[in-house]
């Protein structure tokens, strides 16, 4: 059987390395033992760094195809298309893999188009089907109430974008390290990205954090939301919100988990007053531990919380932060 | 004459959606539809935008079986000028690739425009792939994500879009599509001229012949992907559950976090 090519469409940011690039390479590896499958990553990015290209061989990269060029310092989607669509076109993959990022989710349908493949948005889980040796993609759709299985029997590549934090990285293959350089090709744009603005209030990277804190409507004040930041910064997480607290404008929108915000799914989840509504339920349900703090006992919440406590978070956080000190 | 094209979706309310305890399946009859959440940002920005320019017209435009009028007619109501409801059994069962190709085609009949709008992504399958697919059928620009309109004149804008490690500032020249997030604005309710004109409004009914969608790219046979399973995950449930907010209740789930090696 002839190698299969699966290639990951690597994220770069500031010549980092994304972690989901390592999350998707040692997947990819560990698929491709099962089809034959040889894996590529395709980076573009400017002045990448060069020890997390080596990184990439011990997760499982049999290949790294880079290019490098001041032109992809910031992400202009039509650069990225085009530069990845002659790639692609060129290598054949059996399998595409990427980061279901801002910068994902932006670049890839618009490929999936261009080739003619089928894509999977937000993939949580992916294996071979044992008979056909397809790609079975495991998605939540209605936020998380219905799990699908998707192939695509008839169309390659199989395309997927998949959450971050999902697979684990395999720092244990130690492949032999293969590089190609390729050249930039400037495309003709109609967008210039002027700036891009790295804002302490919208960096608010809910979606890779291993443990959220999210303060809701009983917090009460935007001066109050300073003990869900202490407590946050003592237990290393990150804050998040409900939309009343978005909504009353105690706390900028990045930080809104649920329906119309973010879905995250964090090791750990505290919900400080905060009801449970069902569109903040299906942003964060899927967590793996839920704690919830509500002095109402009849709290929604409550009913999907591993550890709940009925009492006034006035009290309870300050408590907590004490505790840890 | 300007015009700008909003893409709709009619969803089922998440929040009558219930889970069968017993078969632990999605109980979706009765359940109400409603506009797609983010898509009222894309109608309320195309608005704003016909206010701030003039002589412009907004047409709304969604793909689905008859009763998904329902939503254009809201859309109406709010103060969209023209709706266009893409509908034809043929369309059944079409994924992101075949969705975004029908709306391109449906674009194309429409004619010329300025700036398509569609929500950042549509809350029952939750793929945001249809707006860029969209795009990339037509050959124009996508800016998703976005959070704020700097400037926006009929050939060129300036938009910031919203990612994972602050906002990017894009300058736009020609036509574009854009994906909108609920930072945007703020929706506005129907007027009650608004509830009238929309209950008497004409909307066609556009099939695939009429913007002449290929048989080959839409519907299940036109979709590249297929769904071979669908599951409901095992339902959530309330675990330890205690009362009070003395020193003891912290300590208490403080030792159970440390003990699972959550902290
Ligand atoms: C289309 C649509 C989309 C939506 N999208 C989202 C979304 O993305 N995210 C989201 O979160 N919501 C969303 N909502 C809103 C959602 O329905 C709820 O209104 C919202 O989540 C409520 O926020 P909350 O729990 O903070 O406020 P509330 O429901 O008012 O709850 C506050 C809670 O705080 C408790 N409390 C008060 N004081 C204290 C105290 N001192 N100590 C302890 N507990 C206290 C109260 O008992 C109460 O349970 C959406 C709604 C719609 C219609
Ligand atoms: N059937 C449809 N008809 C019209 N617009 C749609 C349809 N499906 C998706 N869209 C638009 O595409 C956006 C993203 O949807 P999705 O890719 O399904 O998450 C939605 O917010 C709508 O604006």
């Amino acid at each position: 059987m002839d190698k299969r090519n699966i290639i990951v469409v690597g994220e770069v940011n500031n010549g980092n390395i994304h972690h989901v690039t390592y999350e998707l390479t040692s997947k990819a590896a560990e698929l491709g033992e099962r089809i034959n499958g040889y894996v590529e990553v395709l980076l573009l990015g400017y002045s990448i760094n060069k020890e997390h290209i080596k990184r990439l061989f011990e997760t499982g990269a049999d290949k790294a195809i880079i290019i490098d060029n001041e032109k992809l310092g910031l992400l202009n989607d039509d650069y990225f298309v085009a530069n990845i669509r002659k790639v692609l076109e060129r290598e054949n993959p059996y399998i595409v893999l990427t980061g279901a990022t801002p910068q994902g989710r932006a670049i890839i349908p618009k490929l999936a188009i261009k080739l003619h493949a089928g894509l999977t948005a937000d993939c949580t889980d992916l294996d071979i089907e044992a008979e056909t040796d397809l790609l079975l993609q495991t998605r939540p759709a209605f936020g998380g109430n219905l799990m699908a299985t998707i192939k695509t029997p008839e169309h390659t590549p199989q395309m997927s974008t998949v959450r971050p934090k999902v697979f684990k990285i395999n720092e244990n293959y130690n492949k032999k390290e293969n590089i190609e350089n390729i050249e930039f090709e400037e495309t003709n744009s109609l967008i210039r990205i002027i700036e891009m603005i790295k804002s302490e209030e919208d960096n608010v990277n809910l979606a890779d954090a291993d443990i959220v804190v999210s303060g809701g409507r009983g917090v009460g004040n935007k001066e109050n939301f300073s003990i869900i930041y202490d407590f946050a910064k003592k237990i290393n997480g990150v804050v998040g919100a409900s939309r009343a607290a978005i909504d009353a404008g105690w706390i900028p929108y990045p930080h809104q988990v649920g329906q119309t915000g973010q879905t995250v799914s964090p090791k750990l989840y505290f919900a400080i007053g905060i009801s449970g509504a069902i569109q903040h339920q299906v942003g964060m349900k899927s967590s793996d531990y839920i704690v919830a703090i509500n002095k109402d006992t009849n709290a929604p919440i409550f009913n999907i919380a591993d550890y709940g406590i009925v009492g006034d978070l006035f009290e309870i956080v300050p408590k907590l932060i004490k505790l840890l000190d | 004459m300007k015009r700008l094209i909003v893409f709709i979706k009619q969803v089922p309310d998440t929040a009558e959606l219930r889970i069968d305890p017993k078969t632990n399946t999605m109980i979706r009859t009765g359940v109400p539809s409603i506009i797609n959440p983010f898509d009222m940002y894309a109608i309320e920005e195309a608005l704003r935008i016909k206010e701030k320019w003039g002589d412009t017209e907004v047409i709304v435009a969604t793909m689905g079986p008859p009763q998904a009028e329902e939503a254009l007619r809201e859309a109406l109501s709010l103060g969209c000028d023209k709706a266009i409801l893409l509908t034809d059994r043929k369309f059944a069962a079409s994924d992101t690739f075949a969705t975004s190709y029908i709306l391109s085609k449906a674009v194309e009949k429409i004619g010329d425009y300025n700036i398509i709008l569609t929500g950042k992504q549509a809350t029952d399958g939750d793929t945001a792939q249809v707006g860029p697919g969209i795009a990339s059928w037509l050959n124009i620009p996508s800016i998703t994500y976005v959070k704020k309109m700097i400037e926006v004149k009929s050939d060129y804008a300036k938009i910031e879009r919203l990612m994972d490690y602050g906002y990017d500032i894009i300058e736009i020249k020609g036509k574009f599509l854009m994906t909108a997030i609920k930072d945007l604005n703020e929706p506005r309710i129907p007027s009650f001229r608004g509830k009238m004109a929309a209950k008497k409004a004409e909307i066609p009914n556009w099939d695939a012949a009429y913007i002449g969608a290929e048989d080959k790219n839409i519907g299940f046979l036109g979709s590249p992907t297929r769904v071979v399973k669908a599951f409901s995950p095992p339902p959530k449930q309330g675990g330890i559950k205690t009362e009070g907010d003395d020193i003891e209740t912290a300590k208490k789930l403080i030792a159970n976090l440390k003990e699972s090696h959550l902290i």
